[in-house]
């Protein structure tokens, strides 16, 4: 069965990546090895809002809320809760899941602009709670210094479990889009109604999808924990929705590795430009304009149509 | 502001005063988002930061002008009208080509521009805050049903009805507001009828940034002119919208008043969460009626 999922190439260049990114820390200052570890928490983060978007169609315009329940999860566990980091790892998954179930069912009666409106609006809600609940998130300071292991309290420490988890998330994220749960999620993208009439239960694979994403972005958030020890309510604000929606577009959304590509561009002009100029996002904001005028497909996705041979194991094709 | 858990009924019409004045402004700003969003079909992002735009133009013309209630006024008229040419050129510029697009390109793509025009205002006006206390006609209180309330406030009690009167008056008596209504229901009937329906867009996204602008200007008086206020403004604006029915007005009428009214007598009931408790009424109403209150237009 792993014959139609893998090729032997793409594996091995899998292979060699992964290798890469377990070698690179050992060489680089600290700086780059944090600038990693924030890639893959925000390229974990695309990837997952890229799962229900891309793949499924749905225009989920809320999905920093189940990244941010994720590392308030993991944070209070720890502050207010007294109890151990991992038990916080753990738990943030699930909370940010029964979050992406409830908001969920509320959503999937809807479609389309009104599914997104209305998560923005329940979306809205959970932030503004964490920004006004002083006594237990700490409001609009957020919290800081939380304590971590010994292991994850390094940078390099912090890399490798980031990295670690970040790749299994993503690996697991690329079988579920080519399990047939996956493919008929896809079709559901393309043709919802015909989907209905062939005896798919849309609004229930579109559930399962969006808690799916849920979790996977509180698995990013809590890793956003161990990269900055602090959280913060900007972490739940549709404005960082907004900036995830623009890395998944930047890299391509109908390619599995575009948003994690996207990730890495946002975070490199904001770290290296951003030095030079305080006024990067206006460079971001034209590239972006650029991007839907002329190539509405992203960086990968374009490459991808203009060579014709990219590996169509590791990328999706445009229905 | 009277302690919590004491509701007397002089504080409570007090609030209800305050609520409805700032419902005003959140009405003025959301249903010239309401308006773009039926006719245009753009959810439209950077309509937050032309609110920001208009307070800190507002503030830069009355301070020119030397402060005085003249200058206020000058500032009311003259910064809508700025931020309105703002509007004109990013319709003409670039908006327009992507008329055909759906949504979430929209909204990224508007997205973008707001990015650039929050830069634009940091390079402007820098990044400190500003405040401009009210002109001096403005100043100090009047008695209102013996409570003593603000005189600013007791000018936007007294204009939200106007502009609301102006609105239906724009929309339902004039030749344009009847084309612009027949536009969002069907854009191309209307075109088959030999108007030019892209001068009917420009004219509709104008009016919208005017009202961003005007909601601008009018809060200038009232609140720190801070970098960000145009995040707040724009959820805010865009969760009436929804609860109203997209598209829809007097919708947004409604949700203005639902948002401005839940905040303000939630200062009393549970002063902590007060900000909270317009969200709350948001997913109540959502919940029961998902697509608003009122028809949309869609």
């Amino acid at each position: 069965m792993l014959d139609g999922l893998i090729t032997k190439k793409s594996f091995f260049i899998t292979l060699a990546a992964f290798v890469i990114f377990l070698i690179l820390p050992q060489f680089l200052p600290r700086f780059y090895i944090y600038l990693l570890a924030i890639i893959f928490v925000l390229g974990l983060l695309a990837t997952s809002l890229n799962l229900v978007l891309g793949f499924g169609g749905m225009y989920q315009f809320h999905h920093c809320v189940f990244y941010g329940a994720g590392a308030y999860t993991a944070a209070l566990i720890v502050t207010k809760g007294g109890l151990s980091f991992w038990l916080g790892v753990i738990a943030a998954p699930i909370v940010s899941g029964l979050l992406g179930l409830i908001m969920g069912l509320i959503c999937v009666r809807l479609s389309k602009l009104y599914f997104g409106m209305l998560q923005i609006s329940l979306g809205s809600l959970v932030w503004v709670l964490v920004f006004r609940w002083y006594s237990l998130t700490g409001g609009d300071d957020g919290i800081h210094g939380i304590a971590l292991p010994d292991i994850i309290y390094s940078t390099q420490g912090g890399y490798y479990f980031t990295f670690i988890i970040a790749s299994i998330c993503l690996a697991l994220m690329y079988f579920i889009v080519k399990s047939p749960f996956g493919r008929t999620f896809q079709a559901i993208r393309d043709n919802p109604g015909r989907c209905e009439a062939l005896g798919v239960n849309v609004k229930r694979h579109q559930l399962i999808g969006l808690v799916w994403a849920a979790i996977f972005a509180g698995i990013a958030g809590s890793l956003f924990v161990v990269v900055e020890g602090s959280v913060f309510p900007e972490l739940l604000f549709w404005n960082l929705s907004l900036e995830v929606f623009i890395m998944c577009l930047l890299g391509g959304w109908f390619v599995f590795l575009g948003p994690l590509l996207g990730a890495a561009a946002v975070v490199a002009l904001r770290s290296f430009v951003g030095i030079y100029t305080d006024y990067w996002t206006t460079i971001m904001g034209i590239m972006m304009m650029l991007l839907i005028l002329f190539l509405p497909d992203g960086i990968l996705g374009f490459f991808q149509k203009k060579t014709h041979k990219a590996d169509k194991c590791m990328t999706e094709e445009v229905g | 502001m009277e302690s919590a858990g004491i509701i007397t009924f002089t504080s409570l019409f007090q609030q209800i005063l305050v609520g409805l004045s700032r419902t005003t402004i959140l009405f003025i700003v959301a249903s010239g988002l309401s308006l773009v969003l039926g006719v245009l079909r753009i959810p439209n992002i950077f309509h937050g930061s032309l609110y920001m735009i208009g307070a800190f133009m507002a503030y830069t013309l009355t301070v020119s002008l030397g402060n005085t209630t003249m200058g206020f006024w000058i500032a009311l008229i003259l910064a809508p009208f700025i931020v309105a040419a703002v509007g004109l050129v990013v319709e003409r510029g670039v908006l327009r080509l992507l008329y055909d697009r759906e949504h979430l390109m929209l909204l990224l793509f508007t997205f973008s521009i707001s990015l650039i025009f929050s830069d634009m205002v940091k390079l402007i006006w820098g990044a400190k805050f500003r405040s401009l206390s009210p002109p001096l006609f403005f100043q100090g209180s009047v008695p209102v049903f013996g409570i003593s309330f603000p005189k600013y406030n007791l000018f936007l009690l007294i204009l939200g009805p106007l502009f609301a009167l102006g609105l239906w008056f724009l929309t339902n008596k004039t030749k344009i507001g009847k084309i612009s209504r027949a536009a969002s229901v069907d854009m191309e009937m209307v075109g088959a009828m030999g108007i030019n329906v892209n001068l009917v867009f420009a004219f509709v996204f104008v009016i919208g940034c005017f009202m961003a602008g005007l909601g601008g200007a009018l809060i200038a008086p009232m609140q720190n002119i801070i970098q960000g206020m145009d995040h707040n403004i724009i959820i805010e604006a865009f969760l009436i919208v929804i609860i109203g029915g997209l598209g829809n007005i007097w919708g947004a009428l409604m949700g203005a008043l639902i948002f401005g009214l839940t905040s303000s007598i939630g200062a009393l009931v549970w002063p902590q969460f007060s900000i909270v408790l317009p969200y709350i009424a948001v997913v109540i109403v959502l919940i029961f009626r998902p697509k608003g209150i009122l028809k949309s237009v869609w």
